[in-house]
C-alpha cells in the first residue's frame, strides 16, 4: 500500500533518497499546484472587480469619501 | 562526552534546542498580540494577564510533574503496559538531571522546548474564551492543558515508544493533533459550558460580528506565530543522530535529522513543506473569505497546522493542497458550528487548531498509508483508521472532555464566568477608573505648579 516503496526504515540512509509519497507522480502533481495557483488568479480577480463595482455604485453624494480624506 | 565528535555533537544539540525555545517565544507575543487586538478596549489588560500569567502557571506545574508524565505513561498506562517509572526517573523533579549538573546539557533545553509547546496549547484556547471567563478559572484550565492532557497525549502519540505509535501506527510528525486538534477540542469543551459573550447572538439566534478593536495588531500577531512556528517546527526534531545511537532497523553508518519518532527527515524537507503549507493556506483562505485580513491570516495557520502531521514525508505541492482543503474546511467549519450550535469562539481558535489539526491527521492517513510509522520494528504502519482513531483521542477525549469536566465543575462552583454586569462594564472596570483618577489627580497638581 506504501506510495513511497518503503514499509520499514530496514535501510541504509547513504543509499536513500527521495521518501515522499506517490513517486513518479511529479508531473500530475506539479500541473495540479499550476492549475491551483491560475485559478487563485482567476477567483481573485473575480471578486476584486466585484467588490470595485460595488464600491463605485456606493456614496453617490461623496460624503463618504469626504470623511475617509478627513480621517487621513 | 566520550570524545570531541561527542561533545560537538552534543553541544550541537543543546544549543539547537536552546534557539528553538527563543524563537518559540514570539508564538507567545503573537497570541498575546493577537487576542488582546480582538478583545475590546475595557477587557484590554485582563485578557493581557490571562495570557500572561499562563506562563508561569505552566511552567512551574510543567517542572513539577508534567515532563515526568512524558517519560511514565507511554504504555497508557495500562493500554499497552504499566507506569514506565524507570524511563522516567531523570524527569523527577528533584532528580539530579533536573538542574545544573555538568554531564547533562540536554534535559534543561528538551524540557524547555516541550514547555513551550505546552504554553502554545494553553495559549490557543485563551482567545477564545475572552471577554467573559474569570481569570482564576482559565488559569486552572491551562494548567490542565498545559502541563497534564497535552503531555499526555505527548506520550502516547509523540514519542518513540507511546502506545499510539506501535498500536495505531500514529503519525503526527509536527502536531496537527498532539498541540492543535486538543487544544481546539479544549477550547470547545470550555465554550459549551461558558456560553457567548452577550450580545453575540440576536434574539432569534442569528450571529453578530464582535469585530476586534485593532484589525491590523491582529493580524501582526498571527504574523508573529507564524515566525513562532519557525522554532517550533524545528523543535519537533531531533538535529543530529547516528543509527547506532537510534538502535532500530536503520543500517549503514550516516548520521540524519529524524522527527520525534526517530525516523529520518531534514530540516531542508520541512522548511520545503512549511512554506509550500503557509502558502496553500494563505491562498485558500483569501479567496474563501474574500480578503478578510483576519481569515487570511488564521488560514495561513491553519494550512500550516493541517499538513503537519505529515509535513517531515509530504512532497511540497501534496502540502499545498493539503494545506488548501484544511483552510477551506476550518473557515466553513467554524461559521456552520457558529450558526448551528450557537458557539461564540472569539478568535476561531476551534476551527484554525482544532478542526483543521483533526482533518490533517484523517489526510495523513491515507496520504502516507503504508510507510512506517518507526524505526524500530513491530510497529504498526501509518494507516487511515490509526489516524482517525487518534484524531478522536486528540480533539474529544484529551481535549473536548477534559475541558468540559473542568469547566462544568468550575461552574457548579461559581467560579467560571464573570457577572453579566462586570461583564458590561468591562473587565478592566475597576483598575481603569483608577487609572484615570490618578490621571486626573497628577494633572491636576501639575497644573497647579505652574506659574
Amino acid at each position: 500500500m506504501s506510495t513511497n516503496g518503503m514499509s520499514d526504515w530496514a535501510v541504509d540512509l547513504a543509499d536513500t533518497a527521495a521518501v515522499y509519497p506517490l513517486q513518479g507522480w511529479e508531473v500530475p502533481m506539479f500541473i495540479i499546484g499550476l492549475i491551483f495557483w491560475i485559478w487563485w488568479h482567476w477567483a481573485q480577480l473575480r471578486q476584486e472587480a466585484t467588490e470595485i463595482q460595488h464600491e463605485t455604485e456606493a456614496d453617490a453624494s461623496g460624503d463618504a469619501a469626504r470623511d475617509a480624506i478627513d480621517r487621513y | 562526552m566520550g570524545n570531541n565528535l561527542d561533545a560537538l555533537t552534543t553541544l550541537f544539540t543543546e544549543f539547537y534546542y536552546w534557539v528553538t525555545v527563543v524563537f518559540m517565544f514570539l508564538i507567545h507575543v503573537g497570541f498575546c498580540l493577537y487576542e488582546v487586538a480582538a478583545s475590546r478596549r475595557r477587557n484590554h489588560m485582563h485578557t493581557l494577564m490571562k495570557n500572561t500569567m499562563l506562563i508561569p502557571l505552566v511552567t512551574v506545574t510543567f517542572f513539577f510533574f508534567g515532563w515526568w508524565i512524558y517519560f511514565a505513561f507511554p504504555n497508557g498506562p495500562f493500554i499497552n503496559g504499566g507506569i514506565n517509572f524507570e524511563g522516567a526517573t531523570a524527569a523527577r523533579p528533584w532528580d539530579t538531571s533536573m538542574g545544573t549538573n555538568l554531564q547533562d546539557h540536554i534535559s534543561g533545553v528538551f524540557w524547555a522546548a516541550f514547555l513551550l509547546f505546552s504554553w502554545t496549547a494553553a495559549s490557543i484556547v485563551s482567545g477564545s474564551v475572552i471577554e467573559r471567563i474569570r481569570s482564576g478559572a482559565f488559569w486552572i484550565l491551562a494548567v490542565i492543558i498545559g502541563s497534564f492532557a497535552w503531555i499526555i497525549d505527548a506520550s502516547w502519540g509523540w514519542h518513540w515508544d507511546g502506545w499510539m505509535v506501535k498500536l495505531l501506527g500514529y503519525h503526527d510528525a509536527y502536531a496537527s493533533g498532539v498541540i492543535h486538534a486538543i487544544a481546539g477540542g479544549f477550547a470547545l469543551g470550555i465554550l459549551v459550558v461558558l456560553g457567548p459573550r452577550l450580545g453575540k447572538f440576536a434574539a432569534d439566534g442569528t450571529p453578530r460580528d464582535i469585530p476586534p478593536h485593532n484589525k491590523w495588531l491582529v493580524t501582526l500577531g498571527l504574523f508573529l506565530i507564524y515566525t513562532g512556528f519557525w522554532g517550533f517546527y524545528a523543535a519537533c526534531n531531533v538535529p543530529i543522530i547516528s543509527p547506532e545511537a537510534i538502535g532500530g532497523q536503520i543500517t549503514g553508518e550516516t548520521w540524519t535529522a529524524t522527527n520525534i519518532y526517530l525516523a529520518p527527515t531534514t530540516l531542508s524537507a520541512i522548511t520545503f513543506n512549511f512554506l509550500m503549507s503557509l502558502s496553500g493556506g494563505l491562498m485558500m483562505a483569501y479567496i474563501v473569505s474574500k480578503g478578510d485580513p483576519f481569515w487570511t491570516y488564521s488560514g495561513g495557520l491553519a494550512g500550516i497546522i493541517t499538513a503537519s502531521a505529515g509535513n517531515d514525508l509530504y512532497h511540497p505541492i501534496q502540502a499545498m493542497i493539503i494545506a488548501a482543503i484544511g483552510a477551506w474546511a476550518a473557515y466553513k467549519l467554524h461559521y456552520w458550528v457558529e450558526r448551528k450550535f450557537k458557539i461564540d469562539d472569539a478568535v476561531g481558535a476551534v476551527a484554525v487548531h482544532g478542526y483543521a489539526g483533526f482533518i490533517g491527521l484523517v489526510i495523513a492517513g491515507f496520504v502516507l498509508w503504508g510507510q512506517p510509522s518507526s524505526p524500530y520494528e513491530g510497529y504498526a504502519t501509518i494507516n487511515p483508521l490509526g489516524q482517525f482513531a487518534g484524531a478522536i483521542i486528540m480533539f474529544f477525549v484529551l481535549g473536548f472532555l477534559p475541558a468540559w469536566i473542568g469547566s462544568k465543575v468550575l461552574n457548579s462552583m461559581g467560579l467560571l464566568r464573570v457577572p453579566e454586569k462586570v461583564e458590561l462594564e468591562g473587565l478592566d472596570f475597576e483598575s481603569e477608573q483608577e487609572y484615570q483618577a490618578a490621571i486626573a489627580d497628577v494633572v491636576s497638581a501639575e497644573k497647579a505648579l505652574v506659574k
